[in-house]
């Protein structure tokens, strides 16, 4: 399916903390060819003397009752500009959206569980790639940090589809104190290997971590990074990742099209 | 009666102005999905050297306002898996396939364009010697007008396409350069390059790309590029193709007025993938209103006369 290139309106904008907020955008078309793990290219219209565009993870699609896409929301944290000019947005905004881009995830092979592991803004791909899980009957865990209990968010979505919840907290303020790969590490121990999917979004040394603690238990682990990105599309070569197949020479790969989910094994981390 | 859009390059012609800049488009078949290749004027590819390049550490860009500064450091496939694995593929698509070619020495510029010219299917060598982000190679001979020479003359010889240098714009006098390559036997030229920069993090003091130093693109360089195409137009009889921060039709218009008989886009296909039939578009609406039936009349047709003062 080629992207495509919708003029897209705010419907809403849901503020989640200082930080984060929720922005749902009407392109229901990206959104009904969107598979989990995909990510969209967005510029606000607002904006003027900044040029590029930014990915998102899709973060969940709207349906209506029929089942019809209808619209898709990113999570978006306040870091630079466009984080800001898009958690300022108003109902009516345009913002370009250019997508569905980049490789999904891999669903789980036969009697494998999943685990999903996710910090901060990292659970972004996690809604579409939890339905798709939990459609398909497999055993679904998030394991999920943040700095504190008020910037873990979705908590009650997740309960209700029948993911187990594994929560921590750098504040300690929720859950376990400390990062994601404590409770990971202590729960794959003693794990058959190749019994749980582990697939991990968030900041890259917590991506680096979660790699090696899943190799060292001998389990599959994908991981979606984000990398620095002009035009998502392979343009550009901007945003590398080096990997190495095998034995092979380890060398770079644009994370827009040869990703953003990679195996975690074949990460060369910087 | 449907207005021509057609130009030519030497003895190639392009059925509009508009190129893909190198760089900036992969290899072209990264885009089929969402462009006709074979509706561009031309499809210019990632720069090729004789062998497969890494190219730089990331963080490889920076956006600055109304621009970015890059460093990717040439990464790419060399020229013999480009001839295996891109070219055919290129010509099924029935794209005019402009090759950019890099080099570390005189001899690599022309062995590179020797194996272009034996594959068949390229339509033109664009020669890279403006290239600012590598240590070896491309901007020593593209910042000497002996070097500049040099390489047209050595490529001049082992191949009947187009030979098109391109121009870097960090000299004094980037017209002396046009004359350079003219005179070297330099079928057109292309400019411009990017303009050498510096973006400072200055919470933490350091660059905020890895090689430190990267080359200005975007609307920011725009004006900097027209004038430089005009002191070129002005400078040699040969077709010119000019570049830097086109984002639409009013933007190619200007580069054409002021003597490129073709334009290329290289950073406004980042933000907008589908730029290309919104610039066609907008050129013809631009010859409808102006009742231009060719786009060529319109080459070179700046009128430096002051502008009138308006009374508002």
């Amino acid at each position: 399916m080629p992207p495509l290139d919708v003029d897209a309106t705010v419907l809403e904008n849901r503020p989640l903390s200082r930080d984060y907020n929720v922005l749902t955008l009407s392109a229901g078309d990206v959104g009904a060819h969107t598979v989990a793990g995909q990510f969209v290219m967005v510029r606000p219209a607002t904006m003027t003397d900044t040029l590029l565009r930014r990915p998102f993870s899709v973060f969940e699609v709207l349906r209506d009752a029929a089942g019809t896409a209808t619209a898709i929301s990113i999570l978006n944290k306040r870091a630079g500009r466009t984080t800001q000019a898009l958690y300022d947005a108003r109902v009516g905004d345009r913002v370009a959206t250019l997508g569905p881009l980049g490789r999904a995830y891999t669903p789980p092979s036969t009697g494998q569980e999943a685990w999903m592991v996710a910090g901060g803004v990292g659970l972004a791909p996690f809604w579409t790639l939890a339905m798709r899980l939990v459609a398909a009957g497999i055993p679904t865990t998030l394991i999920y940090g943040a700095r504190s209990g008020a910037e873990l968010f979705y908590l009650d979505f997740f309960e209700r589809l029948g993911v187990r919840l594994v929560l921590t907290t750098e504040d300690g303020s929720r859950g376990e104190h400390g990062r994601v790969t404590l409770p990971l590490d202590r729960e794959l121990a003693g794990r058959d290997p190749q019994s749980i999917m582990v697939y991990a979004c968030g900041p890259e040394p917590m991506l680096e971590a979660v790699a090696h603690v899943a190799t060292r238990h001998h389990q599959p682990c994908e991981v979606s990074v984000e990398r620095t990105m002009g035009c998502g599309l392979g343009g550009c070569y901007s945003c590398v990742v080096k990997v190495q197949h095998g034995t092979g020479t380890p060398h770079y790969v644009r994370s827009c099209i040869s990703g953003p989910v990679f195996d975690g094994a074949e990460i060369v981390w910087d | 009666m449907a207005r021509d859009l057609s130009v030519r390059i030497g003895t190639l012609e392009l059925p509009n102005p508009l190129i893909s800049a190198s760089g900036c488009f992969g290899y072209g078949l990264e885009y089929e999905d969402v462009t006709d290749l074979s509706a561009l004027g031309g499809v210019c590819v990632k720069g090729l050297f004789l062998t497969e390049r890494e190219g730089h550490a990331p963080p490889r860009i920076v956006e600055t306002p109304a621009g970015m500064i890059n460093a990717i450091g040439l990464q790419g496939i060399g020229v013999h898996r480009f001839v295996k694995e891109k070219l055919p593929l290129l010509r099924e698509r029935g794209a005019r396939v402009f090759v950019n070619v890099c080099g570390t020495t005189i001899d690599e510029y022309a062995e590179v364009t020797r194996i272009l010219t034996d594959a068949g299917g390229v339509a033109a060598i664009e020669l890279n010697i403006s290239c600012p982000n590598i240590k070896e190679g491309g901007i020593q001979f593209g910042c000497s007008l002996l070097g500049t020479g040099q390489v047209v003359e050595a490529v001049r010889k082992v191949t009947h396409l187009p030979v098109i240098p391109k121009l870097t714009p960090n000299v004094t006098d980037v017209a002396s350069f046009a004359r350079a390559a003219e005179d070297a036997g330099a079928d057109a030229v292309s400019l411009v390059n990017t303009f050498l920069a510096l973006a400072i993090d200055v919470e933490t003091r350091r660059p905020t790309i890895t090689n430190v130093l990267g080359g200005l693109s975007g609307p920011a360089i725009r004006p900097i590029a027209v004038r430089m195409v005009w002191e070129c137009a002005r400078e040699v009889k040969i077709p010119i193709i000019g570049m830097g921060g086109i984002t639409n039709a009013r933007d190619a218009l200007e580069f054409i007025l002021a003597g490129a008989t073709a334009v290329q886009i290289g950073t406004a296909n980042f933000v907008d993938p589908f730029v290309w039939g919104k610039v066609l578009d907008g050129i013809d609406d631009y010859m409808a209103r102006h009742q231009v039936e060719r786009l060529s009349d319109l080459i070179g047709a700046f009128d430096p006369t002051p502008p009138k003062v308006v009374h508002r």
